[in-house]
């Protein structure tokens, strides 16, 4: 059997599990509206997918993943709650390292539930997991996207404050420099530190052009005024939020340290107590919780849908590799494309083409 | 067949290159009409003159159809994103000197870093609903820079030709392109960002590491690369 073959058919098979589990299964076109995936994801995702385009329907992209179109096709009508499983190609533009495969099969698994969201992570966990059983060697990692932000929006600052560091949660090295200028340990640029003084005035000679207004200047300068009478974030919570970014144990050895964390940073507590009643519910399905890994930024630098739990599966001998599975909770994505409603939801998906080069038969 | 030195067809950078051969002993002249792109070399026997758009030229050297080119280092990084196993930089030739700069209005006082035009993108996305728009030809280099700079919420937009009046346009809310005096940028009331630039560019001459040679070419390739790469 060829390569490409061996791949189909191990899809079906992980599609067929995924069906045996209570999963309908689901297909998504392969050309997708380009602006709903820019919208959401800006112009970095021109960087990660193939766009395309015709003059009858503008810009379109070569699909990058499914859980947006699956998710756009649930909020128009899904059952509630619903499990869905779909297998087919996607497409990632690849422009720094020619090894990384630009089209691969992708079978994933998604749970769209309220009642009971800690059991939903853990059965998406456990069945990935199972799909992935022959394979040896393999590492599981989890994260949870929840605790940061509550962490940051648990923090003693103004809301423009906090706003700007949500706003680059996923963008790890910007929100530390974000952090250092908030917390005081990098000085004001010169520039705006003549701005706050008023030494920069308009030039006479600079008419107003473009779509943004004079109003808007005047209105951030405002702001950076307010922003620069803003005592420093500092002590015990500036501690504790980057003790909390530095986490990485096993799970029970994490779970002691995020709670000592919490002294400093009550703001994480709820997030705490849903990150336990996921475990209870991992250790309930089977899945070794003793073992298992828990990083504090682990999903930082993925896509920005996670809102919740996170988690993938890595082949400890071959970094080369990318992760075989990935997966998590995306209940705000559900928000952003339901027009008013929304549902929890979580979700996983495993690469089928992966596991034949981990030696899968 | 013979070495192919591929050159950019027309204009300044057409008659610098010239004037920088010449200079070197090798005569490279446009063959019959003015309006015709071939080309005649004197001074280097098995030495053939390819005219090309200069945008072409990183091109035709990655796929091996050019032995050496002239172009700037600009195209070369927009256009190869490998471009380290494709081409091998031979001499920058002190000419064409440019740099790929961000600019914005001057009247927003509140902008000079790429922090000031990410808060900035954030607000403009807040008031008018869409993504702050940058006009450019550049897309890969200028994506990296913001992509590097942590800047979100923008949007580039293709801009081939007169970017610099894209802003009065309302077509763009700010560009990234190449100025060499910044005159341009003055004349339509923009200025540039102090984090930068995001490359600096001057006319280079490039050796394909992908193009084929018979061991005649190479002795010619050698000849003309030790004639050109003496100092003046």
């Amino acid at each position: 059997m060829g390569w490409r073959a061996a791949e189909l058919a191990r899809a079906a098979r992980l599609k067929a599990l995924f069906e045996t589990a209570g999963a309908k299964p689901v297909e998504t076109s392969v050309l997708q509206p380009a602006d709903l995936l820019l919208d959401l994801y800006g112009e970095d995702m021109r960087a990660r997918a193939y766009v395309t385009w015709d003059a009858l329907r503008g810009e379109l992209m070569l699909r990058p993943d499914f859980t947006v179109p699956v998710v756009q096709m649930h909020m128009e009508g899904g059952a509630d709650p619903a499990r869905y499983t779909y297998s087919g190609e996607v497409f990632r533009r690849q422009e720094q390292d020619p090894s990384r495969a630009n089209e691969y099969v992708q079978v994933g698994y998604e749970v769209f539930d309220r009642v009971n969201p800690a059991a939903a992570d853990a059965e998406v966990f456990a069945l990935i997991a199972h799909g992935l059983s022959e394979l040896s060697g393999l590492r599981a990692v989890t994260g949870d996207i929840g605790i940061l932000t509550a962490a940051v929006e648990g923090l003693e600052t103004s809301s423009a404050r906090k706003a700007a560091l949500m706003r680059h949660l996923w963008r790890p090295r910007r929100f530390r420099a974000l952090l250092d200028r908030y917390s005081g340990k990098t000085p004001m640029p010169p520039s705006r530190t003549a701005l706050l003084q008023a030494a920069t005035t308009v030039p006479a000679t600079a008419p107003e052009i473009g779509r943004r207004q004079l109003v808007e200047v005047e209105s951030r300068i405002e702001t950076l005024k307010i922003d620069s009478a803003t005592p420093p974030i500092g002590g015990a919570a500036l501690s504790a939020l980057n003790a909390l970014l530095a986490v990485r144990e096993t799970m029970p050895f994490a779970m002691e340290q995020l709670r000592d964390i919490a002294i400093d940073l009550p703001a994480i507590s709820p997030a705490l107590d849903r990150l336990e009643a996921r475990v209870a519910a991992l250790r309930t399905r089977g899945v070794d919780v003793d073992r298992l890994e828990f990083e504090a930024s682990y999903g930082r630098t993925s896509m920005e849908y996670y809102d919740g739990f996170v988690f993938g599966f890595v082949a400890e001998a071959r970094p080369d590799l990318p992760p075989v599975a990935t997966g998590g909770r995306y209940d705000a994505l559900t928000r952003r494309l339901g027009q008013g409603a929304e549902i929890p939801a979580v979700g996983g998906v495993i690469r089928p083409g992966v596991m034949l080069e981990l030696g899968a038969v | 067949m013979g070495v192919k030195l591929g050159v950019p067809s027309k204009g300044r950078l057409m008659e610098k290159t010239f004037d920088w051969f010449e200079k070197r002993g090798i005569r490279l002249m446009r063959a019959g009409s003015e309006r015709e792109y071939s080309g005649a070399v004197e001074g280097m026997d098995g030495l053939d003159l390819v005219l090309l758009s200069a945008g072409e030229i990183p091109r035709e050297l990655a796929a091996g159809r050019i032995h050496l080119g002239v172009t700037g280092t600009d195209l070369i990084y927009e256009k190869l994103p490998l471009w380290q196993q494709q081409v091998e930089e031979m001499a920058p030739m002190g000419f064409g000197q440019a740099d790929l700069v961000l600019a914005v209005p001057k009247f927003w006082r509140d902008v000079d870093t790429l922090d000031d035009l990410d808060a900035a993108a954030a607000a403009f996305r807040r008031v008018h609903g869409d993504r702050l728009r940058i006009a450019t030809k550049y897309h890969r280099l200028v994506r990296e820079f913001l992509t590097e700079g942590g800047v979100a919420d923008y949007a580039l937009v293709d801009s081939q030709g007169a970017t610099e009046g894209t802003v009065k346009n309302e077509t763009a809310e700010a560009i990234a392109d190449i100025t060499s005096t910044g005159e341009t940028l003055k004349a339509n009331h923009l200025k540039v960002l102090s984090d930068g630039p995001i490359l600096r560019s001057q006319a280079t001459l490039w050796r394909s590491r992908v193009a084929d040679c018979t061991n005649a070419e190479r002795l010619v390739l050698n000849d003309c690369l030790d004639r050109v790469l003496d100092p003046v």
